[in-house]
C-alpha cells in the first residue's frame, strides 16, 4: 500500500547531501571541538563553518548563532535568559495566545518567578494584530515573543510589524521562528526581531539540532552554564555531527527553497479545495498568509483520532495539530484562541507537504480524505448530534 | 563573595585603581552574564583586535575579572588602567602595550 507522509511540520526525513556531510563527524572526525590538536581542530572549523552556512540563511552573523538541542531549548532560553538580563528594567512579558508550549510554558513559569505575562488574543485566522500589542505595552515591558508561523494553522503573523513597534519602545522582541524557517524566506534584519529560534529538522536536517539567533550586542543570561562552547552562552560539549547537518541543511535551503515553495503551493491549494468540497468542513488559519505546504482543517461531526487512525490505515500520515488534542483529547488552545467551538476543536486534522510530496500522493490524498470523512459521519454518534462541555470532554449526546 | 566585598578586596590591593568615571576607549567589548573564563578568552581575542597604544573596555559582571584581569595584564605586559564599577557590572580598562 501507497505510505503517504504528510506531517512535515512534526519533523522532516533527513536530506541525503545532509547525512553525508554528517557520516565522518561520527567516524573518523570524532574530536572534541576544545581539544587543540587535528580532530579537535577539524571539529572545530567544521562547526565554525556550520555557523557560517546557517546564518546565512536568515541573513545574520556568524556570532549572532548560538547552537542549541532543539527549539524548545531556543525558547526557553530566549524568555528566561532575556527575562533574567533586563529584570531590573521591568518585568512584563508580552506572547500571544497561540504559542508553542515551550513559549508559553516559560512564560508561566516566569509568572512564578513574579513576573508579569500578558497572553495577547488573536484574530479567527490566527493573527496577531499589531495595535494590540501596543496596547499591551507598558513601562515595565522587556519583551515580546510572538511565533512567527503556527504549526497547527499555518497562519504566518505579521512579525516585521510587530517587530517595529518593539524597537521604536525600546524592547527586546522574540519570534520562535520553528514552523517558518525553512519553509519561507526569513531575514531576521527584514523582519526586526532581536532574536529568533528556528531548528534543522524542519528543513530537512537532522534532530538535535537548532539555534537562538541573538543580535549582536544583546545582552542573555545563559541558560545552561559549565564550558565557553558558544562563546560561553550556551555551555557542553558540541553535538557536532548535528551542527555539520543543520549547515548543510541551511546551505541547502539557501539553494533549493524558491523550488520547494514552487513544489508545494500548487498541491497545497488543491488539498485546500479538496478539504473546503466536502460540506462543513472549515479551513483553519490564514488562507493566504499561511506556510506553503500546509493545509489543516477542522471536520464536522468526526472526532480527529479517528480520522487519523482511518488516514493512516489508508497509508496518509498526519496530525490533529496540537499535544492537547492528540494526547489528552483536551481542545487546543490555537483552535479556541481563533473561535473555533470546543465541540468542533475536537474535529482538527493538519495536513503538511514537502519536497518528496508528489502530483500522485496528491490524487490519491483528494480521493481519500473525502471518502474517509464520508465513511466516518456514518458510523459517528456526533453527526446525530454533539454537546460539547466548557471543559473540553468529549460528551457525545445520549 | 557579594559583589561589594569582591570589590572590596581589591580596593584593598594597592596596585589595583578604582576610577570616578569611565574613560573613553577605542573598542568595548559586553561580556556581561559571562562566567569563567569567558573574561580571559575576551580579552585575548580583542587585545589582538586593536593598535599598540589603544584602550579596551570590558563589560563584565563576573566577579573573579577583578582578580583575574589585572593580573592578565601584569603577566602579559599590557597596562591595567583601573576599574569603573557601574551600577550592575564592572567596567575595566586596558591600554595594549604589546603584541601577546
Amino acid at each position: 500500500m501507497k505510505k503517504i507522509y504528510m506531517d512535515h511540520v512534526a519533523t522532516n526525513p533527513l536530506h541525503p547531501e545532509v547525512l553525508d556531510a554528517m557520516l565522518p563527524f561520527f567516524k573518523e572526525n570524532y574530536g572534541n571541538p576544545l581539544s587543540l590538536y587535528e580532530p579537535g581542530i577539524k571539529a572545530r572549523e567544521a562547526i565554525e563553518h556550520a555557523r557560517e552556512s546557517t546564518a546565512s540563511l536568515i541573513n545574520a552573523k556568524a556570532k549572532e548563532i548560538i547552537f542549541t538541542s532543539s527549539g524548545a531549548e531556543s525558547n526557553n532560553f530566549a524568555l528566561k535568559g532575556i527575562a533574567s538580563a533586563h529584570q531590573n528594567k521591568g518585568k512584563h512579558i508580552i506572547v500571544s495566545r497561540v504559542e508553542h508550549h515551550s513559549i508559553l510554558n516559560s512564560a508561566r513559569f516566569l509568572e512564578k518567578q513574579g513576573f508579569a505575562v500578558t497572553y495577547l488574543p488573536v484574530d479567527n485566522y490566527g493573527r496577531v494584530n499589531p495595535a494590540d500589542v501596543e496596547k499591551a505595552v507598558n513601562d515595565e515591558t522587556i519583551l515580546i515573543s510572538i511565533i512567527h508561523a503556527s504549526s497547527e494553522i499555518g497562519t504566518i503573523q505579521p512579525i516585521a510589524d510587530i517587530g517595529k513597534i518593539a524597537h521604536e519602545k525600546g524592547i527586546v522582541f522574540h519570534t520562535d521562528s520553528v514552523a517558518a524557517t525553512g519553509n519561507i524566506p526569513v531575514d531576521v534584519k527584514a523582519l526586526n526581531v532581536d532574536l529568533m529560534t528556528f531548528a534543522a529538522h524542519q528543513f530537512y536536517g537532522p534532530k538535535g539540532a537548532a539555534a537562538l539567533y541573538v543580535r549582536e550586542g544583546s545582552r542573555i543570561v545563559p541558560l545552561i552554564y559549565g564550558g565557553i562552547q558558544e562563546g560561553g552562552r550556551r555551555a557542553g560539549t558540541e553535538n557536532v555531527p548535528a551542527i555539520v547537518g543543520m549547515g548543510k541543511a541551511a546551505e541547502i535551503t539557501i539553494r533549493d527553497l524558491q523550488k520547494r515553495i514552487d513544489h508545494v503551493l500548487p498541491k497545497r491549494d488543491s488539498m485546500i479545495s479538496t478539504g473546503l468540497s466536502v460540506d462543513k468542513v472549515i479551513l483553519t488559519g490564514h488562507p493566504e498568509q499561511r506556510l506553503p505546504g500546509h493545509a489543516s482543517f477542522v471536520v464536522e461531526y468526526i472526532e480527529g483520532e479517528a480520522m487519523l487512525m482511518m488516514l493512516a490505515v489508508k497509508g496518509i500520515y498526519s496530525a490533529s495539530g496540537s499535544a492537547c488534542s492528540s494526547k489528552a483529547l483536551k481542545s487546543s488552545p490555537v483552535l479556541i484562541s481563533i473561535g473555533v467551538p470546543v465541540h468542533l476543536a475536537q474535529g482538527s486534522v493538519v495536513f503538511t507537504i514537502g519536497e518528496s510530496t508528489t502530483d500522485e500522493d496528491i490524487t490519491y490524498f483528494n480521493e481519500t480524505f473525502p471518502q474517509i470523512i464520508t465513511r466516518l459521519r456514518e458510523i459517528s454518534p456526533y453527526s446525530k448530534g454533539w454537546e460539547g462541555t466548557e471543559d473540553a470532554t468529549c460528551t457525545a449526546k445520549k | 563573595m557579594s559583589t561589594t566585598e569582591a570589590a572590596q578586596k581589591v580596593h584593598d590591593e594597592p596596585q589595583l585603581k578604582f576610577l570616578d568615571k569611565p574613560i573613553e576607549a577605542d573598542a568595548t567589548t559586553d561580556i556581561i552574564y559571562m562566567m569563567c573564563p569567558m573574561h580571559l578568552l575576551t580579552i585575548e581575542d580583542q587585545v589582538k583586535e586593536i593598535e599598540t597604544g589603544q584602550i579596551l573596555s570590558i563589560l563584565t559582571d563576573y566577579d573573579g575579572a577583578l582578580e583575574d584581569i589585572p593580573e592578565w595584564c601584569l603577566k602579559t605586559g599590557n597596562e591595567f588602567i583601573g576599574i569603573f564599577e557601574d551600577d550592575d557590572h564592572y567596567k575595566f580598562f586596558i591600554k595594549k602595550i604589546k603584541e601577546s
